[in-house]
């Protein structure tokens, strides 16, 4: 008799009766997984056999690698009415994700080593998804002068950013670049040119001019871009990551970059997907997202972009903010949504149903690629890597709504919508990391 | 039959037919206006609320005279600057409004959409008495109802609006009401004041303010904001003057009877000139008197009033237009 996977209480085992989904070598097929001492021994197709280790029922169910957002605001220290590492991990967990990238906009700015290791303790606390600190570029995301990269890296810091707000200056960029060249660590970027934004609260366009709404123009992230990627051709040893593509401006510019060889990476996040400018009638403050959602076009080129692999992760940009918060006149809201328990579900419904990719490729994006922009481990089904593993119902349709959620806030701009695709486990080192009674 | 609105927050979507039944509302209420005793009972024991957000003389006072003279109980709540700065949100003071049992609330506020949060909030009517750059409804209808008094009706017109289009609720809320109503449209100021896509409203956009006036039957003169030009939008006062300036030699390409309208408080010698202003093609005073009456119609509309019009569209119609050209 095959045990409970709710129940799972060990370190060995065997997970039967699955779909094994293994995006980094892009195949499907019904297998079954075997798990020594929270690491991955053995994926193997067709049922388990007779074996010494205790088997589990995977239930039909599909698995594959844990997930990894490589773009999250877990905001501790300092805005833990918002979300706490513990809050946004167990969000993480219920998505499916095993493992996060958190942005350096706390208070104070992930720009000194303490702050690296508060975040890592803090994970280690809540004991559910990995987490790698991204370190402010500049000394809080000001600007001005260079954070201590070693000593950030040292700590545990795998990358660097003023995400929330650009690098303003072509001269720091560069310097950015530079001093973090020898570090192998990618310099994220925030594209956003300031002034040229304004004080735009969406997407410049009909939309805008139809609600009366400031607009942020497409070129002000193309400008800034543009801009990246003239500087990255002179730095040598550079590796540069684009942070939320939301134009299709800005994939002609990454297409070109790619073509011509330069150490450039990109993400898009899944609103820039399946919604536009024009879901902003209604003035609901959920959808305030920077950049914002775009134009028809944009989001047509976004996912032309992910099949021709000129985007090569999906990453959520989950932002969470406080009720009182968005409940306020479109203007005075500030900007994101909370996105890592909608993550899966919107890929699913919006590349998967309608065949835009297979469900290896769609996992790709929030797997071992997302890992590679990161230059962290992760993403595969390899021998001996730490069992990090997700099981989910591909065709299970559920309806978003705050009480889903798991994270501290519910500004979704996904409430009420039908999706499809559900996470039931989520295992961390093998170990089952959703608690039994929050369930999902 | 149309179903009554409760709330009326912008004239997008509105259909020829609402739109024309409020005129013909209006209509009927203007009457009371002329009246020795200024009063009709329709909104006896309704009690409204006029929170206005963003500084207004004209609009308050044209809100509160219609209420009077509907018979409604009303306050008023007056705040300068943001509720964000004053620290009470604008959702925790009309919440409190409407725990004094207030039915409808008329709301001005500098932020575009302010009417909708009210208006998925609470349980009252939202009148929208502007809402930063998106739509000024009483104002479109109110221009409306002194274009239709002087032609009796919308057929074969030609509307020219100039201005700050870009930061301009009166020209959104113009350019729903007149295009809906079959008028052609013409949209004219500085290329920078002139915001994206606003073709796709279904007007057309003429820089040159002289082309734009070809065979204009009216013109509504938009108040240019002196802080445009501080934020770099336009170079000067003078030269937008001499550009888009109202002025009557600019007035000889339209057509002899062209209106000249404006929503005020107008910058006289700026963006219209002094003998424009008070000459016979203006009828700004006239958009005043009728803001009164198309606020009544809105008001008694919006609280579940029934249609004042009877049931004879056709008749009544055709006696309208005769009246109009009448007047005409």
């Amino acid at each position: 008799m095959m045990l409970k996977l709710a129940n799972l209480n060990h370190t060995s085992y065997l997970i039967d009766n699955v779909t094994i989904v293994d995006p980094a070598k892009n195949t499907m097929y019904a297998g079954h997984v075997a798990v020594v001492d929270g690491k991955i021994d053995a994926v193997e197709r067709g049922r388990a056999k007779e074996a010494s280790l205790p088997i589990y029922d995977g239930g039909g169910l599909h698995l594959a690698p844990g997930f990894i957002d490589i773009h999250v605001h877990l905001r501790e220290p300092g805005y833990e009415y918002k979300e706490t590492v513990a809050s946004g991990t167990l969000a993480a967990v219920a998505g499916g994700f095993t493992a996060v990238a958190c942005m350096p906009n706390t208070n104070p700015a992930i720009d000194d080593p303490s702050v690296v290791e508060f975040i890592l303790k803090q994970a280690k606390i809540a004991g559910r998804a990995r987490v790698y600190p991204i370190a402010a570029a500049t000394k809080g995301r000001k600007g001005e002068i260079l954070s201590e990269y070693h000593e950030l890296v040292a700590a545990g810091a795998v990358a660097i950013t003023d995400d929330g707000s650009p690098v303003a200056s072509a001269e720091m960029a560069r310097r950015v670049m530079e001093y973090a060249a020898p570090l192998g660590i990618p310099f994220i970027e925030h594209c956003e040119d300031m002034a040229a934004s304004g004080a735009g609260v969406m997407h410049e366009g009909f939309y805008s001019t139809k609600l009366g709404l400031k607009g942020i123009p497409a070129h002000s992230e193309e400008v800034c871009l543009s801009r990246d990627l003239l500087i990255l051709k002179s730095v040598r040893g550079a590796k540069f990551h684009a942070a939320h593509m939301s134009t299709k401006g800005s994939i002609q510019l990454i297409k070109r970059a790619k073509e011509d060889g330069l150490p450039v990476t990109a993400e898009t996040a899944p609103h820039y997907l399946c919604l536009e400018d024009k879901d902003l009638v209604g003035y609901d403050t959920n959808l305030k997202i920077n950049p914002p959602l775009r134009g028809a076009d944009d989001r047509e080129a976004m996912i032309e972009a992910i099949k021709d692999g000129t985007i090569d992760c999906v990453a959520s940009d989950h932002a969470p903010h406080a009720a009182h918060e968005k409940q306020v006149e479109f203007n005075a809201a500030p900007n994101g949504s909370v996105g890592l328990e909608t993550m899966f579900p919107l890929l699913v419904t919006h590349l998967v149903k309608p065949g835009h990719l297979t469900l290896p490729q769609t996992l790709a994006l929030i797997t071992h690629k997302a890992a590679q922009c990161l230059g962290v481990p992760g993403g595969t089904l390899a021998r001996g890597v730490p069992a990090d593993l997700v099981l989910f119902d591909p065709a299970e349709t559920w309806t978003v709504s705050a009480a889903s959620l798991h994270s501290k806030s519910r500004n979704s701009a996904f409430l009420g919508h039908a999706l499809t695709g559900r996470v039931k486990h989520t295992l961390v080192d093998g170990v089952n990391v959703i608690p039994a009674k929050v369930g999902v | 039959m149309i179903t009554n609105r409760k709330h009326l927050l912008g004239l997008e979507g509105m259909t020829s037919e609402e739109i024309t039944r409020l005129l013909d509302t209006a209509e009927s209420f203007k009457e009371v206006s002329e009246r020795p005793v200024k009063k009709v009972p329709a909104l006896r024991g309704t009690t409204i609320a006029n929170l206005f957000f963003e500084a207004s003389t004209r609009t308050r006072i044209s809100f509160e005279l219609a209420e009077k003279r509907l018979s409604a109980d009303s306050v008023n709540f007056t705040v300068s600057g943001s509720s964000v700065s004053k620290g009470e949100t604008l959702r925790d003071t009309a919440e409190n409004i409407q725990a004094m049992k207030v039915d409808m609330i008329v709301i001005r506020h500098s932020a575009a959409g302010a009417p909708h949060f009210l208006a998925s909030l609470l349980e009252a009517s939202v009148v929208n008495a502007g809402d930063g750059a998106h739509e000024h409804p009483t104002q479109g209808l109110l221009d409306m109802f002194t274009l239709r008094e002087r032609w009796g009706n919308f057929d074969d017109k030609k509307v020219v609006i100039v201005g700050d289009l870009a930061h301009s609720r009166v020209a959104r809320s113009n350019i729903h009401g007149l295009v809906t109503m079959g008028v052609e449209v013409v949209v004219c100021g500085p290329p920078t004041l002139i915001p994206i896509d606003i073709e796709r409203l279904g007007v057309s956009v003429e820089t040159d303010l002289r082309k734009a006036l070809e065979d204009a039957d009216a013109v509504n003169v938009l108040r240019i904001q002196k802080e445009r030009q501080a934020a770099g939008l336009f170079p000067s006062i003078d030269e937008y003057a001499r550009v888009w300036g109202v002025n009557s030699r600019v007035l000889e390409r339209a057509k002899p009877d062209c209106v000249v309208m404006h929503p005020g408080p107008m910058n006289r010698g700026v963006e219209i000139a002094h003998d424009v202003a008070d000459g016979e093609r203006s009828v700004i005073l006239d958009q005043v008197t009728n803001g009164v009456a198309v606020r009544m119609a809105v008001l008694y509309l919006c609280s579940g009033g029934a249609a004042i019009e009877s049931t004879e569209e056709t008749e009544a119609a055709e006696a309208k237009a005769a009246k109009g050209k009448q007047v005409a």
